[in-house]
């Protein structure tokens, strides 16, 4: 958390309570988009996660500070950012790029053998 | 010999050698917790049509938890505020509705916990899906439960749908034949099960992946209050000789208290609503 002077404190409680509020409406706006149906799920997850982004840049930008954090911590979290998105990439690679004769419980063109072979 | 840097900032890095620390290990939590997410995702797009279960958590509670953990990030952040402005007694207060709510948080999800392990899926040997309970809500009965109970029949009330169903107007039965009314509870022969299992982590890679998850993430609450409890109790003692070091380790703390919530606020639109 910052260098805050005493003075400063009592504005930022007041940011404080603000964001608080607005995670508050961030999760009852994502509660109630999914009593309503929308044309796709693409959207559907789309509009979830970027509404749960949101809400997690309220925390780490107002309660964690990192709206004016020190370039160390920066640097951490840019490492970090660069290791995290590497492991979504294999995780997505995983998918398209798998040994021959690997069967996805999803795969239309797997067999009924295969499909057995994977429900054991 | 004195602890460096538990006040004064080091040169190097601007920083007290804890925030560093335990922003080194928030780098290593976004990881652990990054590996299960891609999991999760792995998983969940691997999942032959019909087997993710859908619908089966409780949203009303998993919202009210959600609250619950919003609240008392609000409450860290507003306790270390209050250390800031010399006010240990306003400190009090807001740790102590972090602790609550901790506690509460931890409640409502054993809560959850209880009714997946009383919850049932029946697969019938004619290709047939329920969901439902058994009569007596029994815990943790799987397919060799009723055959060393030496059960000839079981009473079972179906949920109003199953989670394989799209059309959610017919009781929680997966099958071909689209008859069926809204019985309050059918008597089925142990005979004709192919397989019961519990919503539990054996039930099926959704329930796995979600117990691992919740539960990680639930120790974790566990954890982060048991510091912040300690801070408010025998630890906070400090004020009194090092105050500056002792608002120190509450923003520490408070900054894994955070990490927690922003952990949840990913988990439940993932596992609740998607």
């Amino acid at each position: 958390m910052g260098d805050s002077h005493s003075h400063d404190l009592s504005r930022q409680v007041k940011i404080y309570l603000c964001v608080f509020i607005a995670l508050l409406v961030g999760t009852l706006v994502t509660v109630g988009m999914y009593y309503v149906h929308f044309a796709s799920m693409t959207v559907t997850i789309t509009i979830a996660l970027f509404i749960a982004t949101v809400k997690g840049f309220l925390v780490a930008g107002f309660f964690m500070h990192l709206i004016s954090e020190r370039k160390a911590i920066y640097a951490i979290l840019a490492a970090t950012v660069v290791f995290f998105a590497s492991m979504m990439y294999l995780t997505v690679y995983a998918r398209s790029a798998t040994p021959r004769g690997t069967v996805f419980y999803g795969d239309p063109k797997a067999t009924n053998t295969e499909k057995a072979k994977l429900s054991r | 010999m004195d602890i460096p840097y538990t006040i004064e900032l080091r040169r190097d890095t601007g920083l007290y050698n804890a925030k560093l620390g335990v922003w080194l290990f928030l780098a290593s939590e976004v990881m652990l917790f990054g590996a299960l997410f891609s999991s999760y995702i792995l998983l969940r797009v691997g999942a032959d049509p019909g087997t993710w279960p859908h619908g089966l958590l409780n949203i009303p509670m998993g919202t009210f938890n959600t609250a619950v953990l919003i609240t008392s990030s609000v409450s860290v952040v507003l306790s270390w505020a209050a250390l800031k402005m010399n006010d240990f007694a306003k400190f009090k207060k807001y740790q102590a509705v972090t602790l609550l709510c901790a506690l509460g948080f931890l409640c409502i999800k054993s809560i959850e916990y209880r009714d997946k392990f009383t919850h049932y899926e029946v697969w019938l040997t004619n290709g047939d899906r329920l969901t439902g309970h058994i009569e007596g809500s029994p815990w943790f009965w799987k397919t060799a439960t009723l055959k060393a109970k030496n059960l000839e029949r079981i009473t079972f009330h179906p949920d109003p749908w199953h989670y394989a169903d799209e059309d959610r107007s017919r009781p929680g039965q997966a099958s071909k034949d689209k008859a069926g009314g809204h019985p309050a509870h059918v008597e089925i022969e142990t005979a004709k099960i192919k397989r019961l299992s519990a919503f539990v982590p054996a039930h099926g890679t959704y329930f796995a992946i979600y117990f691992t998850l919740t539960a990680l993430h639930a120790l974790h609450v566990l954890g982060g209050a048991l510091v912040i409890g300690y801070l408010w109790g025998p630890g906070s003692k400090l004020w009194q000789t090092q105050p500056e070091r002792f608002t120190n380790r509450v923003e520490v703390s408070g900054l894994f208290w955070h990490f927690v919530d922003l952990v949840w606020i990913f988990l439940f639109p993932v596992l609740y609503l998607l």
